[in-house]
């Protein structure tokens, strides 16, 4: 949903960053409103997952210039933690598998400390399986999966039910969602995209990164982005994903030839 | 408690490790004196903590310093109190455990320890040559007791040794909880052997909680006749020094050995756990698992020997060591020794040392979580692998302690 006057949930302004000695992104710009629904696109390698861990704070990569501030204050110098609490989310391509933690206490530990954020009691026990109980059915999730450890032996499509699960919980503000829809099959990618739906309100934004036009059929994008090299190299709307669709990224080399700075990056 | 200690009764002798070699030399038979860096087995393990052992047998519980108040045994559980042992003949024993005495006794004493060649281990003699307490006991087939046997020198001084011989019969089946505590400069020095007939099933789990000024010295043999079942969970924290050495020998082979070890090191501690495990049959399995957390200036060693002789064909033995080292100042040495004349064999080995892995911090704290209760949740994750295995009973001894709580 555009609406020109919403108030900017996150600005991104000429942001460059590196991992070790490895320049990866070369001056991304965004601007993301409350309301909106943007997508990510690009080829491996286009630094569309730096992007998202950087937002979310993973110690690996380092900022060498640019700014990013989240409802107005200064994104980069707040811990992943405080991000997150603040309303940050980071959906996680692969997520982690820890064994010997309990899916139910990590998400509960997570729920409470952006409860603890918003001012809001924080839930017991038993209130908060009635909570969780109830989010569930957002990405229609059997109950099983709370008693397991966090991931472990999850196949693909749970691990990514788990992450939308967690979104759930979390109603952050900024949901980053880094190729959520890789690896799912159909049926899965339907559920994991109704999820997102229904979860997306006139209060939050959501930052999809897929390669894929197949997300974007079941959640319409307001706005598409292609990143190349390491910046945004082209806007749209819902039609630039299917022009991507039909005629590949072919064009993407050519545009980038006219940028003289312009080097491919080797990490996505 | 009569004591037949070849030790004053009284520190009349100063600590230092004078009065450990002239021990070992009274003793008939033992060629070793004090292990140097030198030898092998303890090339990285500092002994020292030993000298400043008060030689004198444990003392007795007095007001200034009280046997320590232990949690209540759980349901179906009989405890065996080393430190504060009675006349034999005062305990009722459960049904299904009966202890050996005359010709049976010297039929199976010091058998197992023969067998598995740990009779020529250090620490064997240094037990044999502080006259331990012996206790033998015999399992029957049928026993449902689960059999706690405890000590704990608390704050009190002195060295208490022990020998216990647990002979499991055929078919029979046994929870064991071997538990030592120590919160003084005491010297806890424990050998065990074990017999375990065809079709008999032990588990046995180890509880070792110490502290700086204490040394834990176990050693336990166990010989497995076909198709019986040894499983041991041995988890250790807090002792100044803790060398474990588990020797198993499956002598005609077709046995199963799950060997479970957790060990957390911290301050001047020293965890040092040197297991063989012998396959002189065919078709045994082994499955060892031994993990570390080594934080602070806290030190470990590990030797893991695998030992599959031309007569251990088909054996299918395992061993991973996965080691945490959580400071720079840290230390971890890890050795598989794997010694395989048998052409027809699966043995699998490896060994990891790390921190704790950045993407699962991450992963965590992106989830609101802070870096120390994210760490705190990774850590019991990692140990957890190895405290899933306790049996229900020995979970009451707390075996990490305060080590995962939050703010210690």
């Amino acid at each position: 949903m555009i609406r020109p006057d919403a108030p900017i949930l996150l600005e991104i302004k000429d942001l460059h960053a590196r991992i070790d000695d490895q320049p990866i992104l070369h001056g991304v710009n965004l601007t993301i409103r409350a309301g909106e629904i943007h997508a990510l696109m690009g080829r491996n390698g286009s630094g569309k997952s730096t992007l998202s861990k950087i937002l979310a704070g993973h110690p690996a990569y380092t900022v060498t210039s640019g700014r990013v501030s989240f409802e107005g204050q200064d994104l980069l110098s707040l811990s992943p933690e405080e991000r997150a609490r603040k309303g940050v989310f980071l959906g996680f391509q692969y997520p982690v598998e820890i064994p010997g933690v309990s899916n139910l206490e990590f998400l509960r530990v997570a729920t409470n400390a952006r409860r603890q954020e918003l001012g809001e009691e924080e839930l017991d026990t038993f209130s908060f399986e009635d909570l969780v109980r109830e989010r569930l059915q957002v990405v229609q999730m059997d109950p099983a999966f709370l008693e397991r450890s966090v991931n472990e032996g999850f196949s693909g499509g749970e691990k990514k039910r788990n992450e939308i699960l967690q979104m759930a919980l979390l109603t952050p503000r900024v949901a980053i969602l880094d190729e959520t829809d890789s690896g799912l099959d159909i049926d899965a990618l339907r559920i994991v995209a109704g999820g997102v739906s229904q979860l997306a309100g006139p209060h939050n934004a959501t930052l999809l990164i897929t390669h894929y036009q197949r997300l974007l059929e079941a959640i319409t994008p307001d706005f598409v982005h292609v990143m190349a090299a390491g910046r945004i190299l082209r806007t749209g709307g819902k039609e630039l994903a299917l022009e991507l669709e039909s005629r590949g990224y072919d064009w993407v080399d050519e545009e980038l030839a006219r940028i003289p700075s312009a080097t491919p990056v080797g990490m996505s | 408690m009569p004591t037949l200690s070849p030790l004053p009764n009284h520190a009349a002798v100063h600590p230092g490790t004078t009065w450990i070699k002239a021990l070992l030399e009274a003793f008939p038979g033992s060629p070793l004196g004090f292990p140097g860096r030198r030898e092998e087995a303890w090339r990285f393990t500092d002994l020292s903590l030993l000298s400043r052992i008060p030689p004198h047998p444990l003392d007795a519980a007095t007001e200034h310093k009280p046997a320590p108040a232990l949690p209540a045994p759980g349901p179906h559980t009989w405890r065996l109190h080393l430190d504060t042992w009675p006349q034999a003949g005062q305990i009722q024993w459960p049904a299904g455990i009966e202890p050996l005495s005359g010709p049976d006794l010297t039929l199976h004493l010091g058998k197992v320890l023969a067998a598995t060649a740990m009779e020529h281990h250090w620490l064997t003699h240094l037990n044999a040559a502080l006259t331990p307490q012996v206790v033998a006991l015999r399992i029957r087939p049928g026993c449902h007791t689960c059999l706690e046997v405890v000590s704990d020198t608390a704050q009190r001084s002195g060295v208490l040794p022990h020998r216990l011989l647990l002979v499991v019969e055929e078919g029979a089946t046994l929870n064991l909880v071997q538990v030592h505590q120590a919160s003084g400069p005491s010297l806890t020095s424990v050998v065990m052997e074990i017999r375990l007939e065809r079709q008999a099933r032990l588990h046995h789990a180890l509880v070792a909680h110490g502290n700086t000024s204490g040394a834990l010295l176990t050693g336990t043999a166990v010989s497995q006749a076909p198709e019986s079942h040894y499983f041991q969970t041995s988890v250790s924290t807090g002792w100044g020094l803790a060398r474990q050495e588990p020797v198993i020998l499956q002598g005609d082979g077709q046995a199963t050995t799950h060997l479970r070890g957790l060990h957390w090191v911290r301050g001047s501690q020293i965890a040092d756990t040197h297991s063989r495990v012998c396959f002189s049959g065919p078709e045994g399995k082994l499955d060892q698992v031994h993990k570390v957390v080594a934080e602070e200036e806290g030190r470990s060693v590990f030797n893991g020997c695998i030992q599959v002789p031309r007569q251990g064909q088909r054996t299918d033995a395992s061993q991973l060591s996965r080691s945490l080292l959580l400071s720079d100042r840290a230390r971890i040495d890890t050795k598989p020794q794997l010694e395989i004349v048998a052409d027809d064999v699966r043995c699998s080995h490896g060994a990891t040392i790390s921190r704790l892995q950045q993407d699962e911090l991450f992963y965590l704290q992106s989830r609101g979580i802070g870096a120390p209760q994210a760490s705190r949740l990774l850590l019991r994750s990692f140990c957890e692998e190895v405290l899933a295995q306790l049996p229900p009973a020995a979970r009451i001894w707390d075996p990490l302690g305060s080590l995962l709580e939050e703010g210690r």
